[in-house]
């Protein structure tokens, strides 16, 4: 096979929110950087990013960094590391005013500062009345963000690699990683990329179930990349449910609805989150409003849209003009993908699954972690950010509004220590273990030449029933367990399967077969965390094991993969903040 | 009595290894009777069948721009598209006046560079400020109906005055985010902006055909920021 070589300071692969603010840092240092993206980069996902982006501007009413770290802890149900909360929260102004710099387009106050809108699990003074943190452009906070740094990045002149596919890491004799195999989709060429720095930014995965608010393209490809490379995952049992998916269709309704005055209602029309969140109602955080959405499809309190039961979201008393001016996306998705028109009739809705708050596992400057011997150990080379990264800043369930304030400020921080790092020589450009290239062009050539297997595609159909039926919002033992029996068999049967299609200009079924490895490794890893983890907090909700056990439970969850069902390992909760006293654990209430 | 109805398809399909020349290929899916789906939904079906049909998709919610495509003669994006509200057969073709890479992909390497050449990103003199730029909830109503752009290229692909010199027209695409940052009060090169615009090509071969307004899957409105633009040179000249 004919392999192409090229060789850049560092390369950053994703071109999302996260990887472009990375890219942009280094590209502005004068490095030579290359921006590696399966799509243009203004298609990632992070362009569907509604509401907002969380910080403590105090705009609306006197704020503190420090009760926005009170709320991630509270909200991580207190297994995210708090020095890294601190270091987000901090940041997250001086982030943001740069963004704002850069052009992107906020929605303005009377006084000409950027608006910030009221989101799930926020609070003021320590637990206090909700607060107004989001800071947003209408509801199209995610494609404004994406948009302005796409255009930082073209002045900049960063190197795009645009539609060109990562397909693994390299790894040197020593195991630091130094570099990744790619291919460029258009003609099929394959290139070894040498870098001294190799930044994971490649998003979420929540193409592992059926139903989600993830685009085609969230398949795990650098969860993937890791595990295959030998390396840890970090709490994947933790994936969060979006109260507010449409019905049938998946497509999210941003949280913002109800930080502008919108609520849930069951078929009676009740407002049902009054009895389970009495004090936040309809904002408290995401675990807890999917949670009681679910129990009241249970009870049979629900009704019925595109064939899927689910309860409303009624925000017509919002008026007209409220709705177009700071919801106009929203109204736009409801009268395409729910045939509702807001202002009128409330939205068919039903909890989706939206992000992966596991990841690779970093500390806060993003630089990935292996597990040694008990201990944290640095993977010289490799970074990880943004939504494939663990940090871990959302711990057990993501605050609304954090994720892109995640990938703002840790792509800045990441950008920012790779350019030291790099200035002070202490990244070297290192050979490649030849096992290493053997393996990444292995996995390409099995694909390319296996034929007359079974179809992929019927085996990723498969996957996502399983992790939707036996992982969802609820989960127990017992069918985790049956679950997880079914995973090894798909991933068994895997082994030997095909694709139809074995062109090589712009072969996309290609790149599906190489992204199914990815979604079988990520939903492996959530499978026997889950099953591992023998309580319920955040997100992960087990009927068997229905109470938070903070005895036994106030760790992260490893995994690691092998030829069988893969090994758990288990890593402490950082409760060590550099400037503040650590918040303790105490009952999680809304 | 069956319990399905057939929805039939003529597709657009080249591969540069194997056919000498493109062709129109009729496919059909079987669905259950009174439902319907999004064109894109129908493709990744049709896909399933014959996994060497070759398309972008990445949101599948009308926020990407990555499947603009040609449909039944308008261009638009699949993922926003009924097929229940489209005569069959359904035609479906790439992007016009772009070059095809394979099947429904096309080249927008000329889009993208024209979209470049506006200088898509805010200039500001002031490197002192430290916390955001001011700006009054009035002044930022000038950027709704501009900044949503997903760059599908729908717009520019249905343009005439873009196919016949898309290497000197920004098009309307480009033109639009051209007046985003002209009408951005927190952006100090206007007057560059407007002399990079004032050549007979880059702005003046916009005809007005508003082809772009009628197909943009955004309700976005190129022509005016066009005219905007416009009315902003001849001031200017005055």
């Amino acid at each position: 096979m004919n392999i192409s070589h090229y060789e850049f300071d560092a390369i950053v692969i994703g071109a999302g929110g996260a990887g472009m603010r990375t890219s942009l840092q280094l590209a502005n240092a004068g490095l030579n950087v290359a921006l590696v993206s399966k799509v243009f980069p203004t298609r990632s996902h992070t362009v569907c990013a509604q509401g907002g982006i969380t910080v403590a501007l105090g705009n609306m009413h006197e704020d503190d960094w420090r009760w926005h770290m009170y709320d991630t802890v509270k909200g991580s149900d207190y297994i995210g590391d708090q020095d890294c909360i601190e270091y987000l929260c901090q940041n997250a102004p001086d982030a943001v005013y740069e963004l704002e710099r850069m052009g992107l387009p906020f929605s303005r106050i009377d006084n000409g500062k950027i608006y910030q809108r009221p989101f799930g699990g926020q609070s003021r003074n320590f637990g206090g009345e909700q607060a107004a943190r989001t800071a947003a452009a209408a509801d199209r906070t995610g494609h404004a963000l994406l948009h302005t740094l796409y255009q930082q990045n073209v002045k900049a002149k960063a190197n795009f690699f645009t539609e060109w596919y990562a397909l693994d890491l390299v790894k040197a004799a020593d195991g630091s990683v130094v570099g990744a195999l790619v291919m460029c989709i258009e003609t099929g060429e394959i290139a070894y990329m040498h870098s001294r720095a190799t930044i994971l930014a490649t998003g979420g995965a929540g193409r592992i179930y059926q139903s989600t608010t993830n685009a085609f393209i969230n398949t795990g490809d650098g969860i993937g990349m890791a595990m295959r490379a030998g390396f840890p995952v970090q709490d994947m049992e933790m994936w969060q449910f979006h109260p507010t998916g449409v019905a049938g269709a998946g497509v999210l309704i941003t949280e913002g609805v109800r930080g502008e005055g919108g609520y849930l209602i069951n078929k009676d029309g009740e407002r049902f989150m009054e009895r389970y969140a009495p004090h936040a109602k309809d904002l408290a955080s995401r675990d807890v409003v999917a949670r009681a959405m679910a129990v009241e499809i249970r009870e049979g309190r629900h009704g019925m849209a595109n064939g899927v039961p689910c309860v409303y979201l009624k925000l017509d008393h919002l008026g007209e003009e409220v709705i177009s001016q700071r919801l106009p996306g929203i109204r736009e998705i409801a009268k395409t993908f729910a045939h509702v028109d807001p202002v009128n009739a409330p939205v068919p809705v039903v909890p989706t699954c939206h992000y992966m708050m596991g990841g690779i596992p970093t500390n806060k400057h993003g630089q990935a972690l292996n597990r040694v011997n008990g201990q944290d150990k640095i993977i010289p080379g490799l970074y990880a950010v943004g939504e494939c990264a663990c940090v871990s800043v959302h711990g057990a369930n993501r605050l609304g509004g954090n994720s892109l304030t995640d990938l703002i400020v840790f792509g800045r921080g990441v950008g920012i220590h790779v350019e030291n790092e790099l200035k002070q020589n202490h990244l070297h450009f290192q050979a490649a273990d030849d096992a290493s290239m053997a393996q990444g062009l292995q996995r390409l050539n099995r694909w390319n030449t296996h034929k007359d297997g079974e179809d992929f595609m019927q085996i990723r159909d498969e996957l996502r029933a399983v992790m939707q039926n036996d992982f969802g919002v609820f989960r127990t033992g017992q069918y985790m367990a049956e679950g997880l029996k079914k995973l090894e068999v798909l991933h068994e049967r895997l082994k030997h399967a095909s694709m139809k299609d074995f062109s090589q200009v712009f072969n996309t079924t290609r790149v599906e077969a190489l992204e199914m490895d990815n979604l079988m490794a990520v939903a492996r890893a959530t499978a026997l965390s889950a099953v591992t983890r023998t309580e319920s907090r955040g997100a992960h909700s087990r009927e068997d094991y229905p109470k938070r056990d903070d005895a036994n439970w106030i760790k992260h969850t490893l995994y690691v993969d092998d030829d069988k069902i893969g090994q758990i390992d288990y890593r402490e909760v950082n409760m060590q903040p550099l400037t503040v006293p650590a918040f303790q654990p105490k009952e999680r209430v809304y | 009595m069956t319990n399905t109805h057939t929805i039939k398809f003529s597709v657009y399909r080249y591969d540069p290894e194997k056919d000498q020349e493109p062709y129109m290929q009729a496919m059909s899916l079987e669905l259950p009777k009174g439902s319907d789906m999004m064109l894109l939904d129908a493709l990744e079906y049709l896909k399933a069948q014959d996994q060497s049909l070759t398309f972008r998709r990445s949101c599948r919610e009308g926020v990407c721009g990555s499947d603009g495509l040609n449909i039944n003669g308008k261009n638009g994006l699949a993922c926003m598209t009924h097929v229940s509200e489209l005569k069959q057969p359904i035609v479906v073709r790439p992007l016009p006046g772009f070059p095809v890479i394979r099947d429904l992909v096309v080249d927008m390497t000329q889009f993208y560079r024209q979209y470049e050449a506006i200088q898509p990103y805010l200039i500001n003199d002031n490197k002192t400020e430290t916390k955001e730029f001011l700006q009054s909830p009035k002044d930022r109503e000038e950027l709704d109906g501009v900044y949503e752009c997903i760059l599908c290229a729908c717009c520019s692909s249905s343009c005439p005055s873009f196919w016949w010199n898309p290497e000197k027209f920004i098009g309307p695409a480009g033109l639009l985010w051209a007046y985003r940052f002209i009408a951005d009060t927190r952006d100090t090169a206007t007057e560059q902006r407007l002399a990079n615009l004032e050549d007979p090509y880059s702005l003046f071969r916009c005809r007005g055909i508003m082809n772009c307004v009628q197909v943009c899957p955004k309700g976005l409105n190129p022509t005016r920021a066009i005219g905007k633009i416009r009315s902003k040179l001849l001031q200017r000249a005055v």
